[in-house]
């Protein structure tokens, strides 16, 4: 039974948000035409919604606490479905078998469009992975991750633009690039403490985009560069339709290279280094792990791989500009390793294809798209900070 | 000559609008250790209620006088129940947790809050009426200084004025700078600390609002993203004074409110947010302490 | 016998405040020795200092590792001073709280080890054999420290006498010549300080590992100690065996306050 109490609590909090949200909800005013439209339904609307979400935030705020309590007596939390789904290795071969078939059939089954979609998603995969490294593994909140994805889109753009050379010998030069300014960038602000390195970042990220749009004569402005080559395979080139297909295989191809190195990275010598320095910087430092340089090998390291999938969305789009490259970009690749899990390989598959794929396929979402992100950033922070697949650690098993 | 003390005068009035929002980072910095994010879009949010209210009391046939006075107390209220509202949602319920959690938790919140207003609102950029009048006065110098520059000089003056005797002189001031030294130690001693923080978040988030109203009626225009370089360029500045520093955001803000002017001014008026980024990204790597600011020993 | 740790007229200021005052410290090869002193004095201040977390405002810090030559160790990175062969403990305990007890051990490997991001992604022989040697090195460690069977628990979910081993345990990992333990049996039960003591013993007799800890607690101090160090408004008042100690006018001063006679 709802007690009385807390029908009145939540009527207060649906009061407050009724005022709190009146004047931008209700009233739209055109001050050209000096029209005012008021929308009381809106009112009517935030009044109900915040009645009730009251009661599913107080219920969600009491089981965490619980669930703190249980953690403290010791007793092991109860882990997702999915995840103990997971460590049943039994499921592992038909799980594994049964993706493997979806992935290949995929593109002959759907529609170009689909493809590209699928294609879409699958960078941001990769992309997600690779912030993970920063940000999940190594604790380092990078908000101008996307910098290193324009440096990656940019060098492929003018190479082939002025060089015409083709996409598969830039690839490596954009990671390499990506790599290059990891260092550059990483170099100076990584001695700085958790919070300031997220502005520092967010800062240097802005820098390179407001330098891609005025500085005309080296990257032409805000109107970007078009007809960049697709990619080719041993000189052939593609119809539009098989080069579809073709980078939806390659991206394929590139998720599961990332996932081996990540995976083979966060069970490694340098991949714990990474995560004792996100639970404590002066332990780790006083065990011996020298700090900058351990910094300085995740944030280069993701760099790269923003590098090489800039390039590979440049030969996308075969169209780039700055505005694909603004920090909303970096807070959407934020919040996809945030939703699934920091530190989490599975976690932020999951995350990527819920982020990605949710708002293209449920058309109504796609305007609240970024609303949506937002709100997932607050209400994981708050409610699962760990994601939706906590991260596992490796066990061992020792004959005695 | 004349340019350039139209240049200072210029970076003074930025900088005195970017010291009212740099406040409330360095306020709330100060007490819980969290780089608001969100605070830019308090701000924002303050310009567009003011810009709603003075369109519908204007159609309503209120007089001017009322008019300006209305609309910027309901920007200075609805700011205020925003930002308290966004610290009991997002920020209280992270009171112990890891330190990057709640720093992505207000990035979420800014990003939800622009989008809301994008979405309840609009997209495009909205005229913000000139609120303040032309002085009969001030006619000779107009080339130099105009009367929407003396009335951001003054009113931001005023309000430093009363907030520096508000935290100097009252026991809500008192309780404030023992939470901020030690919050378990205040709390101790009997001060409530939630409250002390909710007060923060309230002081923080009105004067963001005036300075909202302010900026916005000397632009003269506003939309949605406003926040997101305003909130950056506010935390330049509290950084670059000290952050945790109340005279030192101010500083910080005045320094960077000429800096930009000049460079602008003499330099380029392309690269202004870069000159404003530059210099964040050069003080945090080599003086991260600011200008006033004091370096805090770890205790391990 | 051998001095590995000699420590000269060292000064540390916080501002204006002095937290350590032209302290004079050494220890000497095979020993246990501690530091003891009211809360304040500046004990953890000094194993700041001579771990490099902080940077001494005046005088030296030379270590001679066993077998090799004396170096100063002044303004080193924390993380070059444990290269070199001292590991430390903390007050509160600092444990990476969401990695496997194993995994804590393991951390203290790094400095011994040095395979890189490509040889991880690679996975030659070479690193499967150094990763493995990793584990069983620290494996061995922990059944040493007697916290083996909680092997893949996070270090969170550890009680708090286990986690007080975990940490010795990763700094042992780190192969030291000399253990700095902060004050190692606070929040013990007098079960859990008894064997600590017997691990500590063990430590310096099997491993051959010098120790030198800050303790609060009397009796396990006095037990342990070859020689005890004590501090006062981080000034060195007294030194010696504890039973010079125990007798020692001034120390009882300083602990129970200038109002009783001694």
């Amino acid at each position: 039974m709802i007690k009385a109490r807390e029908i009145k609590k939540s009527f207060l909090v649906s009061i407050w948000f009724m005022f709190l949200t009146f004047p931008i909800m209700v009233i739209r005013v055109n001050p050209i035409e000096k029209i005012v439209e008021w929308r009381w339904k809106n009112m009517l609307v935030v009044g109900i919604g915040s009645f009730l979400l009251s009661f599913v935030w107080r219920y969600m705020l009491k089981k965490k606490e619980a669930g703190e309590k249980r953690a403290e007596t010791g007793e092991s939390g109860k882990t997702f479905l999915i995840q103990r789904i997971l460590e049943e290795r039994r499921f592992y071969i038909p799980l594994v078998t049964g993706l493997t078939i979806i992935a290949v059939a995929f593109p002959f089954i759907f529609s170009m469009y689909q493809t590209s979609i699928m294609t879409t998603a699958l960078m941001y995969i990769v992309l997600g992975l690779g912030l993970n490294i920063v940000v999940g593994l190594a604790g380092l909140l990078d908000l101008g991750y996307v910098a290193f994805y324009a440096v990656g889109a940019y060098s492929y753009a003018l190479l082939n633009h002025h060089f015409g050379l083709g996409f598969w010998s830039v690839l490596p030069i954009g990671a390499v690039l990506g790599f290059i300014f990891g260092v550059l960038l990483g170099f100076p602000v990584l001695r700085l403490r958790g919070d300031y390195l997220a502005i520092v970042t967010l800062g240097f990220g802005e820098i390179i985009r407001l330098v891609l749009e005025n500085w005309n004569e080296f990257s032409f402005g805000p109107s970007g560069i078009a007809n960049i080559d697709r990619p080719g395979f041993f000189g052939i080139q593609f119809s539009l339709q098989a080069a579809s297909i073709y980078l939806y295989f390659l991206m394929i191809g590139l998720v599961i290279f990332t996932i081996i190195v990540v995976n083979r990275l966060q069970n490694s010598r340098i991949g714990r280094a990474w995560i004792a320095l996100r639970e404590d910087e002066t332990a780790c430092q006083a065990m011996g792990i020298d700090k900058t340089r351990t910094k300085l090998r995740a944030f280069a390291l993701g760099a790269t791989w923003a590098g090489m999938v800039g390039v590979i969305f440049a030969a996308k789009t075969t169209f780039i500009n700055p505005a694909s490259f603004t920090f909303l970009e970096s807070a959407m690749i934020l919040s996809i390793v945030v939703l699934g899990g920091m530190g989490s390989i599975l976690g932020v598959i999951i995350g990527a294809l819920i982020l990605i794929l949710l708002p293209e396929y449920l058309r109504a979402f796609s305007d609240y798209r970024m609303l949506l992100f937002g709100a997932i950033m607050v209400i994981m922070m708050v409610f699962r900070p760990q994601g939706i697949i906590a991260n596992i650690r490796r066990t061992y098993k020792f004959n005695e | 000559m004349e340019y350039f003390l139209e240049l200072i005068l210029g970076g003074l009035t930025r900088g005195s609008i970017y010291a009212l929002i740099a406040l409330g980072y360095t306020m709330v910095y100060g007490i819980i250790e969290l780089i608001n994010f969100a605070h830019g879009e308090i701000y924002m949010i303050g310009a567009f209620t003011a810009l709603i209210f003075t369109s519908v009391l204007t159609l309503l046939g209120f007089n001017e006088i009322a008019v300006i006075v209305l609309a910027s107390l309901a920007a200075v209220i609805y700011s205020s129940a925003y930002g308290y509202t966004v610290e009991k949602i997002a920020y209280k319920p992270l009171r112990h947790a890891s330190r990057l959690s709640p720093l992505i938790g207000a990035i979420g919140m800014s990003i939800f809050l622009q989008n809301y207003v994008l979405l309840a609102q609009t997209s495009d950029f909205l005229p913000f009426p000139n609120l303040i009048p032309e002085f009969e006065f001030i006619k000779p110098y107009r080339h130099i200084i105009s009367s929407a520059e003396i009335v951001i000089l003054i009113t931001t003056s005023t309000a430093m004025i009363l907030l520096t005797f508000l935290i100097k002189f009252t026991r809500t001031g008192k309780a404030m700078r023992a939470t901020a030294q030690d919050r378990n130690m205040a709390m101790l001693v009997g001060v409530n600390v939630n409250r002390v923080i909710s007060i923060t978040f309230v002081i923080g988030s009105a004067l963001a609002a005036l300075g909202g109203v302010l900026i916005a009626s000397h632009v003269g225009q506003i939309n949605f993203y406003i926040g997101f370089v305003a909130g950056i360029k506010a935390f330049t500045a509290a950084v670059l004074g000290g952050i945790g520093s109340i005279p030192g955001a101010v500083l910080g803000a005045l320094v960077l409110g000429l800096t930009e002017s000049f460079a602008t001014g003499y330099v380029s008026s392309d690269y202004e947010d870069v000159f404003a980024f530059g210099l964040l990204v050069l003080i945090l790597i080599f003086k991260p302490a600011g200008i006033l600011g004091r370096v805090r020993h770890q205790k391990i | 016998m051998n001095t590995i740790l000699e420590v000269n007229d060292l000064s540390m200021d916080f501002g204006g405040l002095r937290a350590l005052d032209h302290l004079d410290l050494n220890v000497v090869e095979g020993e246990i020795a501690a530091i003891i002193g009211p809360n304040g004095a500046g004990k953890t201040t000094f194993f700041n200092c001579i771990t490099g977390i902080c940077n001494p405002t005046e005088g030296e810090i030379l270590i001679s590792p066993p077998g090799k030559k004396r170096n100063k160790i002044n303004g080193l990175k924390p993380n070059r001073i444990t290269k070199k062969g001292m590991a430390r403990t903390f007050q509160n305990i600092r444990l990476f709280s969401n990695m496997t007890v194993l995994e804590n051990v393991m951390i203290g490997r790094h400095c011994r080890t040095s395979s890189g991001i490509v040889s991880a992604i690679l996975r030659g022989r070479s690193t499967i054999k150094e990763e493995k040697d990793v584990v069983d090195f620290s494996y061995n460690i922990l059944k040493k420290t007697g916290i083996s069977h909680l092997v893949n628990e996070f270090a969170k979910n550890l009680p708090y006498g286990a986690q007080r081993r975990l940490e010795i345990a990763r700094a042992m990992a780190t192969e030291p010549f000399l253990l700095l333990l902060d004050e190692p049996a606070a929040g013990m039960n007098p079960q859990e300080s008894r064997e600590l003591d017997e691990l500590i013993t063990r430590i310096r007799d099997e491993d051959n590992i010098s120790i030198l800890m800050i303790e609060h607690d009397m009796k396990l101090v006095m037990s342990l100690s070859d020689r005890i160090f004590v501090m006062d408004y981080g000034r060195k008042i007294a030194q010696g065996t504890p039973s010079d100690i125990i007798k020692n006018p001034v120390v009882i001063k300083a602990y129970l306050g200038e109002d009783i006679d001694a």
